[in-house]
């Protein structure tokens, strides 16, 4: 099947302004351009298509939020792609720029908005030319700027960058970041729909997800629900990764199976066996074999206790002390934890910690409780969905691997307070 | 002073924005190029540009980590060593890296050229080991191959003939929004290595 999103592979030079359009491209927008607002909103509503960033939220509902007739509205495309295993709106950015930004003026288009700013993370500076030199084409080409294509809708697309900062993925702190802030999440509401960046009303879209609509709009709503299955319609990309033969991007219909990813990326590294996957990045609590017949949809493994996320998959085989899986991804959460709410900073260093006496080969069997006892008191009570995330690592897992931590752990269960250096995995 | 050496960068990037607070990273980058690292100086000119207060700066050099807050060396080579790196061998990677360099991770070598940071996942999980020297992703890497870099650093470094730095490049993006900076070429990535 030809790709739809990662267009690239299928045809060559597609980040140049000329072949885009030789291959259909900008065809969305025109049509866009003829309907009114509501209508293009509709169409994107019609076709399922759903937050491809993680939270799966329905796109033209969310567009749907921004009130009529506000005089200043802003589009923001979340480029800030930082989640542990995901590096897919990289080679969209990189390769496929012209549909990213088609996307988001037929966004811009659908909600009033005159302002579009792709935030990208600032390791992305490097792969951020192609997407530079496309919005410059498309000035020079009537597709941004003043009365676009001739109608009179105008538009201006700005890229940013960030500067390190996993949290600004979360919508509320990438347009505190834009404002020139810290970037730090409010507790919603407001909404960003209501009050966004400056106090505006605001869609935040994923890269990805803004991809998706070009083609909706040139091929209709049902040839969108024609794909994956009836509640997660479409195709998304899977960033594979870890212990797989061939790690890579790769778009498929939803609804398929994590086996059959795992044999698109050449099936395990060596041969070896399977062990554990995680299916959104460090995020989502970790599965193991029995889930592997599980559809990627946004609901596929709910009855497994995760996730698909933004499904950046990371596949580990036998030889993968689970511990050491755990303390990696909670290292991360505790470095990237932006430290406004005391669960999510104080919750994310202290299981760091523990993690890391437990791996040490230090801990007793009550740190195993306690870590589980910290990660549960956090649930629930941090400011952003981002803290939330971070119980994941140790909560999944005790629950799946608790003989690998019981054979780290000696001592009749006691706490032993025992200082221990936190430089293993730094 | 970043106000006069990147003039043209700045406008260009203030007019994007209604409120110019939203410029302040985009300067810091900028201001990180010119004086190495995020210096005093460095700090209170960036906020004299935006009319903001040294220490919002200050707090935003410490929030945000690309910024470094002590000198480092010429090349600052952020080595992801996150799960889906280490998965892949970038633990192994780090301890090479650091053996062959002669420096513990975070430090810089005697001669100024290469501060050695662990980092978190930089977005090329499926190129690992990997890594960024300021700002270039360099990927795929194994011993030979960062050997390469190396020596090519050192030449690059000794030669003295570098080309613009990343944050260049993309601030001069700025300059026009409606004339491309490479006159109509397509910029073809940086050699990766």
């Amino acid at each position: 099947m030809a790709h739809i999103l990662l267009r690239h592979r299928d045809i060559k030079d597609i980040y140049k302004l000329d072949v885009y359009q030789a291959n259909g491209g900008y065809g969305g927008l025109k049509k866009a351009l003829a309907m009114t607002p509501a209508e293009v909103v509709d169409v994107v509503k019609a076709s399922g298509l759903r937050g491809r960033g993680g939270a799966g939220f329905p796109t033209g509902i969310k567009w749907g939020f921004i009130p009529k007739g506000a005089d200043e509205v802003y589009i923001l495309i979340n480029t800030d792609e930082s989640e542990t295993g995901t590096f897919k709106d990289r080679e969209l950015s990189e390769n496929n720029p012209h549909q990213i930004i088609e996307g988001a003026i037929i966004a811009a288009y659908a909600v009033g908005a005159k302002k579009i700013y792709n935030y990208f993370r600032g390791e992305f500076m490097d792969a951020g030319y192609a997407m530079e030199e496309a919005v410059q084409e498309c000035y020079a080409n009537g597709l941004l700027g003043e009365n676009i294509l001739g109608t009179d809708f105008s538009c201006d697309f700005h890229c940013h960058y960030g500067a390190g900062a996993y949290i600004c993925g979360e919508e509320t702190a990438l347009i505190k970041s834009l404002e020139g802030e810290r970037g730090q999440p409010w507790s919603k509401p407001p909404f960003p729909a209501i009050e966004g960046l400056y106090s505006k009303p605001t869609v935040v879209n994923n890269t990805e997800t803004l991809s998706n609509v070009p083609l909706i709009l040139v091929n209709g709503a049902e040839w969108y629900t024609s794909m994956g299955t009836e509640k997660s319609p479409g195709v998304k990309i899977v960033c594979m990764s870890g212990h797989v033969e061939k790690p890579g991007n790769y778009e498929v219909p939803l609804g398929t199976t994590y086996r059959e990813l795992i044999e698109m990326a050449g099936g395990m590294r060596g041969g070896k066996a399977f062990k554990a996957l995680l299916p959104s990045g460090g995020s989502g609590p970790v599965i193991t074999a029995d889930s592997l017949d599980a559809p990627l949809t946004y609901e596929g493994l709910t009855e497994y206790g995760s996730v698909m996320g933004s499904a950046s998959v990371i596949v580990m085989d036998e030889t993968t002390d689970m511990v050491w899986a755990a303390l990696k991804m909670i290292r991360f959460f505790s470095h990237e934890s932006c430290g406004k709410c005391t669960p999510c900073r104080e919750g994310t260093f202290w299981m760091r910690k523990m993690l890391q006496r437990i791996y040490d080969g230090q801990g007793t069997e009550a740190d195993i409780q306690v870590l589980g006892s910290v990660a549960r008191q956090m649930k629930g009570r941090t400011l952003c969905a981002l803290g939330e995330f971070a119980v994941n690592p140790a909560l999944s897992t005790i629950h799946h691997f608790m003989d690998e931590y019981k054979a780290k752990v000696s001592g009749n269960g006691q706490m032993v307070m025992v200082e221990t250096a936190v430089t293993a995995v730094d | 002073m970043i106000a006069e050496k990147y003039a043209e960068e700045i406008e260009g990037i203030l007019a994007r924005f209604p409120h110019k607070k939203s410029a302040v990273l985009p300067l810091m980058h900028l201001a990180q190029r010119e004086y190495g690292y995020m210096s005093r100086e460095a700090m209170r000119e960036v906020a004299g540009i935006l009319d903001l207060d040294p220490t919002h700066v200050l707090s935003l050099a410490g929030f945000y980590s690309l910024f470094h807050e002590e000198p480092t060396g010429k090349y600052v080579l952020e080595i992801c060593n996150d799960l889906a790196c280490a998965l892949r061998g970038a633990d192994e990677f780090v301890e090479m890296v650091c053996r062959k360099l002669d420096v513990p991770l975070g430090g810089t070598t005697e001669d100024g050229l290469f501060t050695v940071k662990g980092a978190m996942c930089l977005g090329a999980c499926d190129r690992a080991p990997m890594l960024q020297y300021n700002l270039k992703f360099a990927e795929h890497l194994d011993e030979e191959k960062f050997d390469a870099l190396i020596a090519y650093l050192r030449e690059e470094a000794v030669s003295g003939k570098e080309g613009p730095s990343v944050v260049e490049k993309i601030a001069a993006y700025a300059k026009s929004p409606e004339i491309g900076v490479n006159n109509g070429t397509y910029f073809v990535a940086s050699p990766r290595y």
